[in-house]
């Protein structure tokens, strides 16, 4: 709830006070939830604890222009006739709390704001996450992170940046940029190398509650914005079964499939039938068909054919380095190691663990000393603790001739 | 870096296949330009059909083809990121065009501002 409710109130008074004050808003929203975990701790939960937080947050909000008021008062005594108290009255109706939300996730996805800094602003404002939380997630420290919103939110004052719907005409080419920043802010969670599996489950899942916001509005419910959501519940489909009761990463050949979230999975089919409908193809589109052959566990000729020919047009859209690498291994089960190694060792990966890993599944049974080599090349470029066990099994069940 | 564009010339092959083996040579096609891509060096592509063509001449007199009918017909290109023509080259080896005898694909460089002086 703290989550919801934090992101709730901090963009109905953002959108209330204007850009300008985009700190108060956030400060008004952390001191509501303060006293409240203050307050209901000794007192107990209130019957409706929703419309006690709203209670005091307007209250706190009408405090804090009363304060500014007797403050003009004093020291403008000539401005006092025109100087009434602000009428606040806030709106936290559902509709106005959900266009809130919606407007200031197009203004923190502003173009001006750096796309790290993006993803930290969302996370604290419309997902309510602590600033040692997001520190967290980033693997970075909390000076780092205040620094980075500090200069995110001048940003936004600098620029005037309006919290409203963009024109219409100009609604595609922003929602791509809100799209882009979900996107990363879900890879946060789904691949962070953060330890904290909490944590990156809670990216994960905020990442959907926000990918939800476009969809609920016809003028940004596309068929981008529904392959995007495909893939984040494709995706989030196989979280139960990603891990051990240890933390180890388990490597979806050796998942075990009754784990997997079975509503996700349908809901995903359910966003990617709707994102199919329409001319566009996103990349969206193709990594959430590419995630949907994915939830067939089996191994069939079909299933790695087009899982090898969407990479194959996912790079033409788009390089990146893990697309480079899937598609190699895809290569590999359509036409074998022997076929797939020379293309692999053109990738140009050599600092990338991952590279590492592939060439050495990729080299067994074919050159079991390359393939050690390339393992304990892995080993010593893999940065987190999980990865170096999976890699320390490779190389522990590897014949050596 | 430099851009070069390769050029595919050969005939029109619904003229001389089955869709079957058209589909088969698509799949060929895009395997080879994904290793590509996989690099980081594909810029961008594009296949051009062959039906429903013309030729604008000098006196602006319209004609219907070309056909496919020769070898030699233009029939897509990829512009590749490569460090020299031979890098280009080495790329244009594999492509599945090359399977068809007498077909070609010609390397050449992309002009850039500073190679216009």
């Amino acid at each position: 709830m703290f989550r919801t409710e934090f992101s709730r109130i901090s963009a109905v008074l953002c959108k209330h006070f204007g850009i300008e004050h985009i700190e108060l808003a956030e400060d008004i929203a952390s001191e509501t939830f303060l006293l409240a975990m203050e307050t209901w701790s000794y007192k107990g939960i209130p019957e409706n604890p929703t419309a006690w937080l709203y209670v005091v947050a307007k209250n706190k909000a009408k405090n804090y222009f009363a304060r500014a008021h007797m403050f003009r008062e004093k020291i403008m005594p000539e401005l006092k006739q025109t100087t009434d108290v602000p009428a606040i009255e806030l709106d936290l109706s559902d509709q106005n709390i959900s266009d809130s939300l919606l407007q200031m996730l197009f203004a923190i996805c502003h173009p001006a704001i750096p796309t790290e800094a993006q993803i930290g602003l969302a996370l604290r404002i419309l997902c309510g996450f602590g600033i040692d939380e997001i520190a967290h997630a980033f693997l970075s420290n909390k000076e780092t992170i205040n620094k980075r919103l500090f200069r995110a939110r001048e940003k936004l004052r600098a620029e005037k940046v309006p919290i409203e719907m963009p024109e219409t005409a100009e609604i595609p080419q922003r929602l791509n940029a809100v799209l882009t920043t979900l996107y990363l802010l879900y890879n946060e969670g789904y691949y962070s190398e953060s330890q904290d599996a909490v944590i990156r489950e809670e990216l994960c899942i905020e990442a959907i509650r926000l990918t939800k916001l476009l969809l609920n509005n016809p003028l940004t419910n596309t068929p981008a914005a529904n392959a995007l959501m495909a893939l984040m519940c494709l995706h989030a489909s196989r979280l139960p079964a990603r891990k051990d009761e240890n933390g180890a990463l388990i490597l979806y050949q050796d998942q075990d499939e009754s784990l997997w979230n079975k509503e996700l999975i349908s809901e995903g089919a359910y966003h990617l039938h709707i994102a199919s409908q329409g001319r566009t193809l996103s990349r969206y589109h193709l990594e959430a068909t590419i995630a949907w052959w994915h939830t067939i566990k089996e191994d069939t000729a079909e299933k790695w054919d087009n899982i090898l020919q969407l990479y194959n047009r996912l790079l033409q859209l788009e390089y990146s380095p893990v697309a480079a690498l899937n598609r190699t291994f895809a290569l590999s089960k359509v036409k074998g190691n022997a076929a797939a190694l020379p293309e692999a060792e053109k990738l140009g990966l050599a600092g990338n663990p991952y590279y590492h890993t592939l060439l050495g599944e990729l080299y067994q049974g074919i050159d079991n000393q390359q393939a050690l080599q390339h393992l304990q090349q892995a080993l010593h470029l893999s940065k987190t603790q999980p990865e170096k066990q999976t890699i320390q099994q490779k190389i522990d069940h590897l014949p050596i001739t | 870096m430099d851009e070069f564009m390769l050029i595919f010339r050969h005939e029109d092959g619904k003229k001389i296949a089955s869709p079957e083996q058209m589909q088969i040579w698509m799949k060929a096609t895009m395997d080879w330009i994904g290793g590509i891509a996989a690099q980081n060096k594909f810029v961008l592509g594009n296949g051009l059909l062959f039906d429903d063509a013309r030729v604008v001449h000098h006196n602006k007199m319209v004609t219907n083809g070309p056909f496919g009918e020769i070898k030699e017909t233009l029939g897509g290109y990829i512009i590749v990121k490569a460090e020299s023509a031979d890098e280009a080259a080495s790329f244009a080896k594999d492509c599945p065009i090359l399977g068809g005898e007498g077909n070609t694909v010609e390397v050449r460089k992309i002009i850039r501002g500073e190679d216009m002086h």
